[in-house]
């Protein structure tokens, strides 16, 4: 299983001293945090895309590539990438490029987008989310698998006789996981392609997320690419630890009260009632995490919110010690035992071209 | 008999409130109407106040809090509805749409509802026809012809068997004939998937 964090990358005010990051300081910060998951032991590393303030990360392959070169090991993803904004056929060209750069450490997910102005600013129109990000990814996914493509939909120019470049390393495209919070149109077209899915999971309460993993589980073994048990399943979380849980409470709060999305609404505690957030000591967030799989089944991939909400970089770096030294290790290790042999890791760029390896060889024979 | 469900969703703010005793009167006079067409209704009420917070939240975060979730399940449930608001600033009240705007879309969709209101005095009446009617016909309900308003001379004692009753009397024998008549309510499922990928695709 893998563990990991994603950033949304918002520049907010630190609540408790009203100092706000430079847009310069917090991409810096950016790659520091991503440094240090890998140094910590972390897996993965996702980042954002946002085109309003208060968010930087209007590029993430820029971000990521540079991430990329000061780090080994680690994967790197997004969270989401607009594939209703966006050309396909540049979400192609980037992330294969990426690919090259990183060494294959590259996934991504794919999300719809809920802030109405930003389409217009694209020449979309956020009534048509569902349909485009349909036609959207299924321009992606030839453009990946196809040197040459034609192509004629709705939304973009026609294409004759493209051949987007470069190609996917070794000629296998980057893993793709579809994020959405409550549409099942998503959880569908996950399924259909055998992609992968991902739960946002923060904003929402448990009982969605178990509906939307659930379709999407029968509807992969529907589409015949495995068991519902077998799908590739990925889930959001969010976390604030210290050793002592009273210390954890106290001092994220005003950070929780203040924070974008659902600062200045419901408390603390009712948030933490009511969604996975979890506040308190490494083994609260243990316990809380290893119940996820009572709903969601087995899965492959969790990450962690952990750098929002004006959180100063020391503090993040702190948590990210926690999420390594104490969390983590034992989640491996609890998340492993329970897992049935049958059930697959999360795709990596190496497993996917051992995969294709054996199709091959399984043609010839 | 046949078994309906009946939601009241009262706004009133203070406790006692005279929004909740037109809300009461109300529901008494549908569940005997009802019962004289052969229809038992299991009645719920929801006072608006008491998820005044979790209204908020809801609008903040996007999703409902699991009490206020439950009395929208509810709301989607119902057969028929009975609604009933102060009079604030010469309309609804905030909280009393409030309650309504977190609501998806269509929930309400072809549920008979029946209007009513208070008031400190009958100059407001006609906050049902310009406020409250239109607000309904938007959310695709049927709002009943009888809407019923009461101002504070309407509690008093001389007036038990008034004009008010006689309009409480009336819009419950509406709402109960258009309850009676209709199939019971079912809910959607929001999660179902109601085209395959392959129909997307060729709708596109």
């Amino acid at each position: 299983m893998q563990f990991g964090i994603f950033s949304v990358s918002d520049i907010t005010t630190d609540p408790t001293t009203g100092k706000t990051p430079t847009e310069a300081e917090r991409i810096k910060n950016i790659v520091t945090i991503a440094k240090h998951a890998e140094e910590v032991g972390l897996d993965v590393f996702a980042l954002g895309e946002h085109h309003n303030e208060p968010f930087f990360s209007s590029s993430p392959t820029t971000t990521l590539a540079y991430i990329a070169a000061r780090t080994t090991t680690l994967q790197l993803s997004t969270a989401t990438t607009l594939i209703t904004t966006n050309d396909p056929v540049k979400i192609a060209e980037d992330f294969a490029m990426l690919q090259h750069l990183a060494d294959g450490r590259v996934d991504l997910t794919l999300g719809r987008g809920n802030t109405g102005p930003v389409y217009p600013w694209f020449g979309k129109d956020i009534r048509a989310g569902i349909p485009l990000a349909i036609e959207n990814y299924a321009l992606l996914h030839k453009l990946w698998r196809e040197h040459t493509v034609d192509w004629e939909g709705k939304f973009r120019t026609p294409l004759q006789s493209f051949t987007s470049t470069p190609r996917p390393l070794d000629d296998v495209p980057p893993f793709v996981w579809h994020g959405s919070i409550r549409s099942p149109q998503i959880a569908e077209q996950a399924a259909f392609y055998g992609d992968g899915f991902f739960a946002n999971h923060i904003f929402w309460p448990a009982s969605h997320t178990q509906r939307m993993v659930g379709l999407y589980r029968e509807r992969y073994a529907h589409y015949g690419h495995g068991d519902a048990d077998q799908a590739i399943v990925g889930l959001g979380g969010q976390v604030f630890m210290r050793k002592n849980s009273q210390d954890a409470v106290n001092e994220f709060r005003p950070y929780f009260d203040n924070a974008p999305v659902y600062g200045h609404g419901p408390s603390l505690e009712d948030f933490t009632r009511e969604t996975p957030l979890t506040v308190g000591s490494p083994q609260q967030v243990i316990d809380r995490t290893l119940e996820f799989r009572d709903y969601v089944g087995d899965y492959q991939r969790q990450l962690f919110l952990m750098d929002h909400a004006g959180l100063p970089l020391k503090t993040v770096l702190e948590q990210l010690d926690l999420l390594g030294e104490e969390v983590v290790p034992v989640l491996r290790k609890e998340f492993a035992a329970l897992k049935p042999a049958h059930v697959p890791d999360a795709p990596t760029h190496a497993s996917l071209v051992a995969a294709r390896t054996i199709a091959k060889e399984e043609v010839k024979a | 008999m046949k078994q309906r469900k009946l939601v009241v969703i009262s706004a009133g703010l203070s406790q006692p409130s005279s929004t909740r005793l037109l809300a009461d009167q109300l529901s008494a006079a549908a569940a005997t109407a009802a019962g004289k067409l052969g229809v038992t209704l299991d009645v719920q009420v929801v006072e608006v106040r008491d998820l005044a917070h979790e209204i908020t939240d809801h609008m903040l975060t996007g999703f409902p809090p699991a009490v206020l979730k439950q009395a929208q399940d509810e709301v989607a449930a119902a057969d028929g509805l009975i609604v009933v608001t102060p009079v604030f600033s010469a309309g609804y009240s905030g909280l009393f749409k409030s309650f309504f705007d977190v609501l998806d879309q269509d929930t309400l969709r072809d549920k008979p509802v029946l209007l009513a209101a208070t008031a400190g005095t009958a100059r407001h009446s006609l906050v049902l026809e310009h406020a409250l009617r239109p607000l309904f016909a938007y959310l695709r309900t049927v709002p009943l012809p009888t809407a019923v308003f009461a101002a504070s001379d309407d509690w008093g004692a001389n007036s038990v068997e008034g004009p008010l009753r006689a309009r409480i009397d009336r819009a419950a024998a509406e709402l109960a004939r258009e309850v009676e008549r209709r199939e019971p309510a079912t809910v959607a499922d929001p999660f179902a998937l109601t085209e395959s990928f392959e129909d997307m695709l060729k709708s596109l």
